[in-house]
């Protein structure tokens, strides 16, 4: 909302000494709040003048042009008081006519792209022109502006003297506070309202605009009928007729609406609008002529059709309030009015609309038909249902005034404003709910400041807030409108009394840490956009039927190519990370921790009132339809993983380096990764993991196949881990037991088994730590030999065995016993062979 | 070598006359001194002190010797040897000395090679930026909620008192599953966990929700479709503003430092009233002579978030019970927050994974 600061000052008897960024400040401490001051006159540096043409020469130039050679007495302002000469190239004003000249020195606001145009004494057109006449758009204002026709500002004869200064004049200076009104603040988005804050602010007498006397309705008005008096319980309507088209908007109405961001257009449409921006009630006008017999205020039959004065045809709903006469629908009742009786350039009688519109039926037609006017705004906010008649007794003053029409005799007035219940509350509920010490007589008169008739019964308040207060509902709106007058800069900063909590729980501080292990190994955390779509999805060369494909899909997605919520964090990692290498990194070891989501298909999620809770088995339902979420975890590896460097050479990521970053999550938490070889996509079939923990798989790592490699334009041999963190975190032990060791001497034992490729190390270490029996310790694998002394498809592994017993030095036959118990069964189950 | 002298007879030996024995010293000393490393010591060891050495030949004919000479001879050898043994020790100290001090000027690198053969890694900013808010209020005794991301409309709106008409329910603001009637949003706000903590927890209740919230914003350098919040919420007897302010206070204090408190300024949200925004004194120019500060940009102050107390709407739709508890919430943004801690200038610096930004914070804000 967009206030001029000498508008708010008409309706507000202010201290002449606040300025506007005081006013601004105090009225956001009240709740308005300040989004822009703009000095519209500040662009512009005098001199500035009232000018008298002495003489005009027009002289024809070989352009086509002519030109107009003046000499202009602007007084003692050029220091000499000898005529100005002055080169003009425009002709709507004749010798003996009052100008407005600036001079060299001076500086006009200039345009968007050219920005200040400074002025000086030029040669051009075989003179020296020491300055300009100028236009209304020169000076920054409408372009019509001052009577000026988009031509130069010819002043009233009696606007001056040669030589006055013209920035005060004609009010120049301006200075505008645009305010951001919140939603429930509707009653701000008026002179009337920011008038009515501004001298709450400086506790000073205010006069309401709206507060005029009006005629009495008549039974000879404009015929109007309201067929849903919910929708539109007041509907007022006045006729002007006899108005002269061509009738200007006089100047200071178009600058106050220009000021307030708005546009003028013509005398009727610019004095609804300028009603609304005071009173804050939108005024609708419709050209008498074109209406064809009684008005009438209906909800819309589904399909009918309305072409708006936007020029738009729509298509109604049932539920859009029209406003209709023997025609037909003529409007959309209180969002946009009809093209066919529009006012226009030859309309000479005006029927003046001013009608009270159900806030949420506005706010609906509104999003439906998505149409976004001023008149709309306030609608569907809510306006003051009791200021139809006195907003449309201005249009109609307004009207008459600089039209040259006069007002119809007949007043129609249908409906009547809805009463307004008075809120109850504990006298000391503002006190309580602020922390401030507030006393009651404090609360009354702030509640009646704000327009509330107010009662107290014992510590009981009573309050009937002022008509333009929809928003005023429940006690603590009330109490918001106490205490922002107490001021939000008085509460006391108090710290609530100890709470007792648990700290984090068990899984949030599992899955910090988790992030730590990994930044520790070297990877770097992201955060991509969880959004997914097929091309992702099919570079990762997912199968058609693959789980990863059934995704929760958006309604409204940024990007159609990216429908869904994601199933798999890979994308935006692998994404990332060719980003990296893209910028030059020569490697990329990247991690990511989201929620991905399945969906669980159980239909929609039931939406339920709030004048209760829901009870148990309500919000079960609620939850249930919700997609599966967990936690993902994700990594790529791509590239270099050790630099090369004086130490020797580096070392590129690959599926070891992958499947050891989950085992070090696994270990540091003390949880045994299984692993066992797998094939699934995105990861090459012979170098995929599986990892799983107590029978729970938790997901995959490994290389990723050489064809998304290749499609993600990856090195060779990059690798990829994605696996659910929630499953792991649920897997790690509440509380550890500590381990019993012994301290007596260490047995060493070193096998080299031969088995069939096919054979996995973690099997084969499985099965010679069963039969190595309980005196085994550790057992780990040092060596992976294959060639031809082994034989083709074949491969020696070789272990270290190293034997403790807890109560006693171990002998060479017991550790040689269980030594060769630990090979027979490995011989037995694996068919190895001891080399 | 002579044979006992058990005859006392008054025999001479040579090797043990005073001058062949002080000879046989003064050798021995000279050559430990002429030793200049270790192996040239080992030499003279052997010569001057070993079995063969005249002083030990001498010494094996001290039987020789009648019995009244002995102690003599015995003593002169024994110094003489004692000597030896000694200056061969000192000798062995010195060339030790001398060796290590040669081996560690050999062994001396250069210190300043690089060592990075695994490049760092980090954790992203929002994640310890989240963590360290997170720990503030856990050192105050409250709790972390949480809560899915993709939620029930119900909670997102109908819960938080955001009517069916509320203009953040059109498709402008909010990402709906398909279909869109079907109730169910991407939250558009971290407060649905407030909701959730309502229905599963009775009072008291002190519980912040960090976490990530989608908005159907154009994505540059100030917004993106994809942010996070962090809002808080305490429920309790006798809750006031001025338990919001304290709270909110103490968090900005232990967020930016010492003298960093926050202002309210009246404000509208559908889940609390009265409402406010909080802004937060400048941190870099603590509001002494704004003008040129690029921070705040002037103001002295900024924009934090929104608070209030909480609406009794939302409390009874909650199942809270509004006439004994009251209580406040606030909620600000993560990213934004990080970005004017930090002079982040383009939000997407967060979301573009680019390790180079996310290194320079290390793993912990």
């Amino acid at each position: 909302m967009k206030t001029p600061v000498s508008w708010i000052r008409e309706l507000v008897d202010l201290p002449t000494e606040v300025t506007t960024e005081a006013l601004a400040a105090r009225l956001t401490a009240l709740g308005l709040k300040l989004e822009a001051i703009e000095k519209p006159g500040d662009a512009l540096t005098g001199p500035l003048v009232v000018g008298r043409v002495l003489t005009m020469q027009p002289e024809p130039q070989k352009n086509g042009k002519t030109i107009t050679w003046c000499s202009v007495d602007v007084g003692s302002a050029n220091g000499t008081g000898e005529p100005q000469g002055i080169v003009c190239g425009a002709h709507n004003f004749a010798a003996g006519d009052l100008v407005v000249c600036v001079l060299p020195g001076g500086v006009l606001p200039g345009g968007p792209e050219s920005g200040p145009l400074a002025i000086s004494a030029r040669r051009t057109y075989g003179h020296v022109s020491a300055g300009m006449i100028c236009s209304a758009a020169e000076l920054g204002l409408g372009e019509d502006a001052l009577g000026s026709g988009g031509g130069i500002i010819v002043l009233p004869a009696d606007a001056g003297a040669p030589g006055d200064d013209v920035v005060d004049l004609l009010g120049l200076r301006e200075e505008v506070i645009e305010f951001e009104i919140n939603p429930d603040r509707a009653y701000a988005l008026s002179l009337r309202g920011v008038a009515r804050e501004a001298a709450l602010a400086y506790r000073t007498a205010y006069a309401d605009p709206a507060d005029r006397a009006v005629p009495a309705p008549s039974a000879d008005g404009y015929p109007v009928e309201i067929d849903d008096p919910q929708g539109c319980p007041v509907f007022v309507a006045r006729v002007v007729q006899g108005l002269d088209p061509t009738a200007r908007t006089p100047d200071w109405i178009a600058r106050r609406i220009q000021l307030a961001g708005m546009r003028p257009i013509s005398l009727p449409v610019d004095v609804t609008n300028y009603v609304m921006l005071e009173l804050g009630r939108p005024i609708h006008g419709y050209d008498a002529d074109a209406l064809q017999g009684p008005i009438r205020v209906r909800r819309a039959h589904e399909g009918e059709q309305l072409t708006t004065l936007d020029g738009t045809p729509r298509t109604l709903s049932a539920q859009d309030l029209v406003v209709t006469d023997d025609s037909g629908v003529i409007g959309l009742g209180g969002v946009m009015g009809g093209g066919a009786t529009e006012m226009s350039g030859t309309t000479t009688r005006v029927l003046v609309e001013s009608a009270h519109w159900d806030a949420t039926s506005m706010f609906r037609t509104g999003k439906r038909h998505r149409i976004s006017s001023e008149a709309g705004k306030r609608n569907e906010r809510g306006v003051d249902p009791l200021i139809c008649e006195a907003a449309a007794d201005r249009v109609v003053e307004l009207l008459t005034t600089y039209g040259g029409g006069t007002a119809v005799p007949g007043v129609t007035v249908v409906g009547q404003a809805p009463d307004r219940a008075g809120i109850e509350m504990a006298a000391d509920l503002p006190a309580r709910i602020s922390g401030i010490g507030i006393g009651a007589d404090t609360v009354v008169a702030h509640l009646q400041a704000v327009g509330c008739r107010v009662t107290v019964e014992g510590d009981r308040v009573s309050a009937t807030p002022p008509a333009w207060r929809p928003d005023l509902v429940d006690p603590h709106d009330l109490v918001e409108e106490v205490v922002r007058i107490v001021g939000y800069d008085q509460v006391p900063s108090v710290l609530p009394r100890e709470a007792v909590g648990h700290g984090l729980t068990r899984e949030q501080r599992l899955r910090r840490r988790v992030g730590r292990t990994l930044a520790g190994a070297g990877a770097v955390e992201v955060i991509t956009f969880p959004f997914v779509g097929a091309a992702a999805l099919d570079a990762l060369g997912l199968a058609g039927d693959d789980v990863r494909r059934h995704t929760v899909r958006l309604a409204n997605p940024i990007s159609s190519e990216e429908p869904s919520y994601t199933t798999t964090l890979l994308p935006g990692l692998l994404r990332a990370a060719a980003r990296n290498l893209g910028r030059g990194a020569a490697g990329a070891t990247l991690f990511e921790t989201g929620t991905v989501a399945f969906p669980v298909d159980r239909g929609p999620t039931p939406i339920y009132g709030v004048e209760r809770r829901p009870d148990v088995a309500e919000i079960e339902s609620m939850l249930q339809t919700l997609p599966a979420q967990p936690l993902f975890l994700g990594v790529v590896l791509a590239g270099e993983r050790e630099r090369a460097g004086w130490w020797g050479a580096g070392s590129p990521a690959g599926w070891s380096d992958a499947v050891g970053l989950v085992r070090r999550l696994g270990a540091e938490r003390g949880v045994e990764i299984d692993v066992t070889s797998a094939a699934r996509m995105p990861w090459h079939p012979g170098r995929c993991a599986r990892l799983s923990v107590a029978g729970t798989e938790l997901g995959y790592a490994g290389e990723l196949h050489p064809r998304v490699g290749a499609a993600h334009g990856f090195p060779a041999r990059t690798a990829a881990v994605e696996i659910d963190l929630d499953a792991l975190v649920r897997h790690v032990l509440d509380v550890v037991p500590s381990p019993a060791f012994s301290t007596y001497p260490l047995a060493k034992e070193d096998v080299a088994l031969v088995v069939e490729e096919s054979v996995s190390a973690a099997d084969l270490q499985a099965v010679l730590r069963e039969g190595a029996g309980d005196l085994l310790e550790t057992i780990r694998l040092f060596d992976v030999f294959t060639g031809e002394q082994i034989g083709e498809g074949r491969k020696s592994l070789a272990f270290a065995l190293r034997f403790r017993a807890p109560d006693r030095t171990l002998t060479e036959q017991e550790t040689g016993t269980a030594r060769d118990a630990a090979v027979a069964l490995a011989a037995e189950r694996c068919g190895a062979v001891q080399r | 070598m002579s044979g006992p002298n058990s005859d006392y007879d008054p025999v001479e030996v040579t090797p043990l006359k005073p001058e062949e024995v002080d000879r046989a010293r003064a050798a021995a000393l000279a050559a430990i001194e002429a030793a200049t490393d270790a192996e040239a010591l080992k030499r003279v060891r052997i010569e001057h002190a070993g079995d063969r050495s005249p002083l030990a030949l001498a010494n094996r004919e001290i039987g020789a010797l009648p019995p009244q000479a002995r102690k003599d001879a015995g003593q002169r050898i024994g110094q003489a040897r004692g000597a030896v043994t000694q200056a061969l020790a000192q000798r062995q100290r010195v060339l030790d000395a001398e060796q290590e001090e040669r081996m560690l000027v050999e062994e001396t690198v250069d210190v300043t090679l690089p060592t990075d053969r695994v490049p760092p890694g980090a954790r992203h900013p929002v994640t310890t930026g989240s963590e360290l808010i997170a720990d503030i209020f856990v050192a105050m005794g409250w709790e972390v909620a949480e809560g899915p991301v993709i939620e029930a409309e119900w909670l997102n709106f109908d819960a938080l008192n955001l009517g069916p008409d509320h203009p953040a329910r059109t498709m402008q603001d909010t990402f709906w599953t398909d279909p869109q009637d079907h109730g169910t949003v991407l939250r558009t706000h971290t407060s649905p966990v407030q909701a959730r903590t309502m229905l599963t927890r009775t009072p008291p209740i002190y519980v912040i929700c960090p976490g990530r919230v989608f908005r159907t914003d154009e994505y540059d350098a100030t917004h993106s479709p994809v942010f996070h919040q962090v809002e808080g919420l305490a429920i309790d007897e006798g809750i006031s503003m001025a338990h919001l302010k304290g709270t909110l206070d103490h968090f900005a204090t232990a967020m930016f430092g010492a003298g960093i408190t926050t202002r309210f300024r009246p404000s509208f949200f559908p889940f609390t009233e009265p409402s406010a925004e909080v802004d937060l004194v400048c941190f870099v120019c603590r509001g002494v002579d704004p003008e040129d500060c690029r921070t705040c940009r002037g103001e002295g102050w900024i924009e934090w978030g929104g608070c209030g107390v909480v609406n009794p709407r939302v409390l009874r739709a909650c199942g809270v019970d509004a006439e004994r508890y009251s209580g406040f919430a606030f909620g600000m943004g993560i990213d934004r927050t990080l970005m004017f801690r930090h002079g982040i200038e383009d939000l997407r610096a967060l979301f573009e994974g680019d390790v180079r930004f996310t290194t320079a914070f290390g793993s912990d804000l």
